[in-house]
């Protein structure tokens, strides 16, 4: 029951922000969809970094350290600290001044002026949502998970059916019901402002629950050395983790480029300097949130009860294991606190992805097809608003359906995204990128994941590999070569689009940087 | 030329993911950490490192101005 307050505390808490939130809108589209470019260097970095942590780096990363050792951080969390940098830099930034510019709110409006082609938008508006929404699905069945096996026995009359836990149709319904009062009221100003508490709450539980399960369990020694006697396989990279899976997977953190709400978040900055922090400190926070959570998926493996039962029992449903070495090793007020963590890691992703999908919605369909001047700022974020209430409704009630192989999915979302990554490179540094190219490498990303994902038993099969290596490679490569082809071969772009991205630099610039400026 | 070089420092550290040499060493460093996790802590840090000597080094300086329409292409009749 402790644990059942302090996350109902944790929710009412983000509740309040919400409300907040709105005591500085300003009441204009802008101000709904991107906080008036007004976000500083602190609250850019929390927010991305909380968007772009779901369910998974929490409770997934330590269960398939559980399963598989400690690959998984190489895997996952190091290739992150790196891709995810990069891309923030040569990409996020480029993308933060071409939107500013131009007054960009979404990348469907970026690509059909770039590609001058208003049937590139009419593809990607359905292929982005469709893969938004089972990444959604991904952080509302982590939540639900994560309440019911923290909440078993609280209410054994009431909900006699799930042993006395809280049943997953109704977290879901609070967990949807508190995300969409935050972003209703404050847009993406109270998206960015729930996301920085947010990570704060996950980056400090996960931070206590290392310390005090290490303490538990003899020392942060004694812990690793149990792992080494009896599990030592778990401490290395197993021979189930081939060399070209591992370098592979390093294609998945690519997606960040073309996340349609990770996009909506760089419009937010301030100025270009503010992504400095974020830069930075990204692979830091990764580290900071990651390491813990892998070492207590591994030391989950051997740990034991002071009467020598396993902590977590073999045959424990998958990615229960950080909620069993909390609630085994700590006490219900951690427990709570971890619940509430996790929660939090999940709902700053599902915020910025609900308020992305009525931001694409509002200007990439209603304002593009109805016309700009039809309406006032009043009427789009009133579109928005309903637009992401239905939304929520749809995902709800998706999520009800129980599909399985959540995370195997999400993996597949984040693939499709990456197949997409070679379009939004190719906009930003090759002039001779043709729209003929860009529609193409769209629909070869569409054709191959769909193919591969229907070879993999429609994610069935987690493992599923496509010539050795993941099926994100294929696909990648696949529409990048595409694109380049259909681009050499096609004409390209007019002088006026060019002269519009690729602008000559500034005869100050040229002066500042040392270059003889002629007629100087 | 230092533009370059940190790129090829990124390059560098890209290749230097894939630890072969740590694949099967259980080793632990400090007592407690396996020396292949070890070796990815360090390259998160070493991540955050470059990517400080990038943005000192290699920032993007035509990214504000662009924003701020500060351009010959802004200048030119459309």
């Amino acid at each position: 029951m402790t644990e059942l307050l302090i996350m109902a505390a944790y929710l009412a808490l983000l509740l309040v922000l919400g409300v907040m939130s709105q005591r500085f809108f300003r009441g204009t589209a802008k101000d709904y969809f991107l906080a008036s470019h007004s976000i500083g260097p602190v609250l850019l970095l929390m927010s991305i970094f909380g968007t772009t942590m779901t369910a998974f780096t929490l409770v997934g990363s330590s269960g398939e350290a559980y399963r598989s050792g400690v690959g998984v951080f190489g895997m996952l969390a190091s290739w992150s600290a790196l891709v995810h940098a990069a891309v923030i830099f040569f990409v996020g930034i480029r993308l933060w001044a071409i939107g500013k510019r131009y007054g960009y709110v979404t990348q469907i409006q970026y690509f059909r002026d770039r590609f001058e082609s208003d049937k590139l938008g009419l593809l990607l508006f359905p292929i982005l949502v469709a893969l938004v929404i089972p990444y959604l699905l991904v952080g509302l069945l982590g939540a639900r998970g994560v309440v019911r096996s923290l909440t078993v026995g609280a209410f054994p009359q009431l909900f006699a059916s799930t042993d006395g836990a809280v049943p997953p149709w109704l977290t879901g319904l609070v967990i949807c019901f508190v995300v969409l009062t935050y972003i209703f009221f404050g847009g993406l100003r109270g998206a960015a402002w729930a996301n920085t508490f947010q990570t704060c709450v996950f980056m400090l539980t996960g931070v206590v629950a290392f310390a005090i399960i290490s303490s538990k369990l003899g020392g942060l020694s004694a812990a690793t050395q149990q792992v080494l006697d009896t599990h030592p396989e778990r401490l290395m990279r197993s021979g189930s983790l081939s060399g070209t899976v591992f370098f592979t997977y390093g294609l998945i953190p690519l997606s960040i480029g073309m996340f349609p709400h990770v996009f909506q978040h760089w419009l937010t900055a301030r100025s270009a300097k503010t992504f400095r922090l974020t830069v930075i400190a990204h692979p830091i926070f990764i580290l900071i949130v990651w390491l813990p959570c892998v070492l207590i998926g591994v030391w989950a493996t051997a740990a034991l009860m002071p009467d020598g039962s396993l902590v977590v029992p073999p045959g424990s449903p998958p990615n229960t294991e950080l909620a069993l070495m909390v609630g085994k090793l700590t006490t219900p007020l951690l427990g709570g606190l971890l619940g509430a963590g996790i929660l939090a890691a999940i709902m700053s992703s599902l915020d910025s992805q609900f308020l992305c999908l009525g931001t694409m919605f509002t200007n990439d369909m209603v304002t593009h097809y109805l016309g700009e001047d039809r309406f006032d700022d009043r009427r789009r974020i009133l579109i928005a608003r309903v637009f992401v209430v239905g939304i929520v409704a749809v995902t709800y009630l998706l999520s009800l359906a129980e599909p399985r192989q959540v995370f195997p999915l999400g993996v597949w979302c984040f693939s499709g995204f990456t197949g997409l990554f070679p379009l939004v490179f190719a906009a930003i540094y090759w002039r001779g990128a043709t729209k003929a190219g860009a529609i193409g490498s769209v629909l070869v990303t569409a054709a191959m994941w769909l193919w591969l994902f229907h070879e993999s038993g429609y994610g069935a099969d987690p493992n599923y590999t496509f010539l050795g290596m993941m099926p994100v490679a294929t696909v990648f490569g696949c529409s990048a070569a595409t694109l380049i082809a259909i681009s050499l071969v096609t004409p390209a772009p007019s002088e006026r689009t060019l002269r519009k991205f690729f602008p000559q630099p500034s005869r100050t610039a040229l002066s500042a940087a040392g270059v003889a400026v002629p007629g100087d | 030329m230092k533009r370059t070089a940190l790129y090829l420092a990124l390059l560098l550290l890209f290749l230097l993911h894939q630890d072969f040499w740590f694949w099967g060493d259980s080793t632990l460093l400090l007592g407690f950490l396996p020396v292949g996790l070890a070796y990815h802590a360090i390259y998160c840090l070493a991540t955050s490192l470059l990517c400080y000597l990038l943005v000192t080094y290699a920032w993007p300086d035509d990214a504000e101005a662009f924003a701020e329409g500060d351009s010959a292409g802004e200048a030119r009749p459309e």
